[in-house]
């Protein structure tokens, strides 16, 4: 265990738990408006302040760490669940006309820009939570495909692999049964890694107000709205923000605690 | 005076105690080999001398060169006498040099590091090293990368560096391991001559007795780090006191009595067998070529014999090996089980008869499983694999057989050693009963006294289930004792095909009589040290 994986596995715990106690208790409703109590710098009462509906930033900072962690939690879930079988299959069958489609195919998804992409796809389809979801899972199956035909191929040159093929074994059940365990590790230092950079796409994607439509609260768009009172109210920008970046700081020294926690071979090297 | 004088030389990292109390010396112009088996200790002495421990290691006693008390130098000092006093030839030649700078620059390195030679000089100098280690200036110009040589002109390269300014001390570790033997004698040949022209000290560090037979003037045997015996070559070969040392030799020169084959009827028949592999093209349009790793190879295998494949490496024992067992497909030809055909398609009738067991018993099993889930894999090829107390009944007698506990079952493999390992490998093979069992190289990553175990075993194996196997080796003296018959294959071709005992008394092809003559061979020792 180091530090890294300490802090990290410290810092989402704190978003993680935050978003699930917001089903069941915020201090605020996270929609009420109370225009009196409007732009209120933090205090006792509203306790990270209020925006300029008189909306409690603590409740929305809660329910909009929901909304990231539902956004990048699916989108992780699209990459990894399409990304992962497509790399083992190209793996398996290395060379062939089957291996050389996907890895195209992924190299033409890589070829774009993903968040110029993503605001394509939900300009066209529409704005919305489950469309920036969408756009965002479909740039991270290239991302797995890759990592796990990657790892996949060194391991079909070991002898144990050799040793079930000589068994009789089939490469489908040569992927699940040898080959995805001993790959394990990668993929969740992985997911964590694109589990961080899809809170930032989502942040990214309702920033310019194509991400979850309101009264759904989200970071990217607290950011947004904060941005013209930003000289008079700059708690309104700073507090999303900081929101932000503990998240992806969190969860990314977590992927690197992860890394060199669960990598033998890094153990040994300390 | 005493080049090298290592006295009470003892070493620890952590709580673990490499070295004990090590004392050995060497002096001008003589060879002296440290020998024993993996975990001995003899690499950790090299690198002592060198200077090259781990940060942890804490050491006492005393190493000194030429008066020179090494382990009370600084790091910078250290820096100024490896290379100039101290020169080191690793094992690995296909890592041990930088594969981006040319080979002309590599050996300018340590004499411009040293600022002995300004550079024109220096690469003049860089230029008569490789002559002198036989890379000539027609053939290995200065620009050559490391990738355009062989293992053994990359070593030639390595010790071209490790000699360029005349040290006075040469570390060889396990220098030719990696080497082919007919590689092996010439590099060895070539460190001999050096030792003798420069009046060098040389440590060579090797596992193999049959190289420090020949090439040392005086031998240290060690064992968990602690020096066991030392002597004269001549001496100490005829008059071994520990018993380690004589068990180490019996076990080098371990011979087998295999039981006799039955009455000859095919099993395994190769007819014509050819494998190409596409090379990179050269162009965009250009069709790929080809190289013919097996080139209209023929032999059959019978029924109850134990057949020996031997050949150097790049040789294509491993492609031939890999097509027998259906991995890879063939360009024509074919192979035959018992008159079925082998093809890259998965055919549970042929996977049934057919196992194999392969050189690296660290690669070879899945970490994350047990043994008995590792040894009933191939149980997945029969129609009714045997369940609940059949299954457990099964596991535990091919564990007795090959010579492990039933209680291993539960185990993970790396709870092993890498004896034990190649045992789990063989039980893997073995589980099924299959007709006919490939050994790649399965001796070959093993100490000796463990591989003359595994070699004993074998022959039990043989008597109890009257196994059929191809024996794929590059070791001359193992094919020896556990084959009856042998193939000698040279680039794809099979050069050479009798009995055993008749290739080895009466080699016919010259390959075959070049790959004898290089192998070292341990002298006939008359004391008998079994």
């Amino acid at each position: 265990m180091t530090r890294n994986l300490i802090l990290g596995t410290g810092l989402s715990s704190l978003v993680v738990l935050a978003a699930l106690v917001s089903f069941i208790w915020t201090p605020f409703d996270h929609t009420a408006m109370d225009i009196p109590a409007k732009l209120q710098q933090p205090n006792g009462n509203h306790w990270l302040g209020t925006d300029h509906f008189g909306r409690d930033i603590f409740s929305m900072i809660m329910v909009g760490a929901r909304t990231s962690i539902a956004v990048a939690l699916v989108a992780v879930g699209i990459g990894m669940g399409l990304g992962v079988p497509l790399g083992l299959a190209a793996a398996a069958n290395k060379g062939s006309w089957l291996d050389e489609i996907i890895m195209r195919a992924n190299d033409l998804v890589f070829a774009f820009p993903s968040l110029v992409i993503a605001i394509l796809i939900t300009a066209i389809f529409g704005a919305g939570a489950i469309n920036a979801i969408a756009a965002i899972g479909i740039f991270n199956i290239p991302v797995f495909a890759r990592i796990t035909r990657g790892a996949a191929l060194s391991l079909w040159e070991r002898e144990f692999i050799l040793a079930a093929r000589v068994a009789g074994k089939g490469a489908a059940r040569i992927s699940g049964e040898h080959i995805l365990p001993n790959i394990a590790n990668l993929l969740i230092v992985q997911g964590t890694i694109q589990f961080s950079l899809g809170i930032l796409a989502e942040a990214g994607l309702s920033y310019v107000g194509l991400g979850a439509q309101p009264p759904t609260p989200s970071w990217g768009r607290m950011l947004a709205d904060a941005q013209t009172m930003v000289s008079f109210a700059p708690h309104l920008a700073l507090i999303p923000g900081s929101a932000i970046v503990i998240t992806v700081l969190g969860l990314n020294l977590m992927g690197d605690g992860l890394r060199d926690w669960l990598d033998p071979k890094l153990r040994l090297a300390r | 005076m005493t080049l090298l004088d290592i006295t009470n030389l003892s070493l620890r990292i952590g709580t673990h105690e490499i070295l004990k109390e090590v004392s050995l010396s060497v002096e001008a112009g003589e060879i002296v080999a440290i020998t024993g088996e993996s975990g001995s200790g003899k690499s950790m002495t090299a690198f002592s001398a060198m200077g090259l421990l781990p940060e942890t290691a804490t050491t006492s006693g005393g190493i000194s060169l030429c008066g020179t008390d090494l382990l009370a130098q600084s790091e910078a000092q250290m820096c100024d006498l490896r290379g100039q006093a101290i020169g080191m030839v690793f094992q690995e030649p296909m890592t041990a040099l930088n594969p981006v700078k040319t080979i002309g620059d590599q050996v300018m390195e340590t004499i411009l590091i040293h600022k002995a030679l300004p550079p024109d000089q220096a690469r003049a100098r860089a230029r008569e090293l490789l002559d002198r280690v036989g890379l000539s200036a027609d053939r290995f110009p200065l620009g050559r990368f490391p990738h355009e040589l062989s293992g053994g002109q990359r070593q030639r390269v390595v010790i071209a560096m490790a000699i360029a300014l005349r040290p006075k001390l040469l570390i060889a570790d396990e220098p030719t391991t990696a080497l082919d033997v007919t590689t092996q004698a010439q590099i060895l040949e070539l460190l001999r001559d050096l030792v003798r022209e420069f009046d060098m000290g040389l440590m060579i560090i090797t596992h193999d007795l049959a190289v420090v037979a020949d090439l040392a003037d005086r031998i240290v045997v060690m064992r968990h780090g602690e020096v066991v015996e030392t002597g004269a070559t001549q001496t100490l070969l005829h008059n071994m006191q520990h018993p380690y040392t004589k068990m180490l030799f019996a076990a080098s020169n371990h011979q087998v009595t295999l039981p006799e084959p039955p009455a000859p009827s095919p099993l395994l028949e190769v007819k014509g067998a050819v494998r190409d592999y596409p090379l990179p093209r050269k162009n965009l349009f250009a069709k790929p070529e080809h190289f013919r790793a097996v080139k209209d190879v023929s032999f059959t295998l019978y029924r109850g014999e134990r057949l020996g494949l031997v050949g150097e490496s790049g040789c294509g024992k491993s492609t031939l090996t890999r097509a027998i067992l259906g991995l890879e497909p063939l360009q024509s030809g074919e192979i035959c089980l018992d008159g079925m055909a082998i093809t890259t398609t998965q055919n549970p009738e042929i996977r049934r008869r057919m196992q194999v067991v392969f050189q690296d018993p660290f690669g070879s099993f899945n970490p994350r499983h047990r043994v008995d889930r590792l040894i009933t894999e191939p149980f997945y090829t029969l129609i009714a694999p045997p369940t609940g107390s059949a299954r457990s009944d099964l596991i535990a007698e091919t564990l007795r057989a090959v010579g492990l506990q039933p209680e291993d079952a539960q185990k993970y493999v790396h709870q092993f050693s890498g004896g034990q390992r190649q045992r789990i490998a063989i039980a893997r093979a073995l589980i099924t009963r299959p007709e006919l069992i490939l050994f790649d190289e399965a001796v070959s990553a093993l100490d000796v006294s463990v591989r003359a175990q595994i070699l004993d075993l074998l022959v039990e194996l043989c008597e109890a289930y009257g196994l059929s196997y191809l024996f794929i080796s590059h070791d001359l003296s193992v094919v020896r004792t556990i084959t009856d018959r042998c193939l000698v294959m040279q680039k794809g071709e099979i050069v050479e095909a009798a009995a055993t005992e008749e290739i080895f008394a009466n080699p016919k092809h010259p390959y075959t009589r070049a790959l004898i003559a290089a192998a070292p061979q341990l002298p006939e020792l008359d004391q008998g040290a079994a």
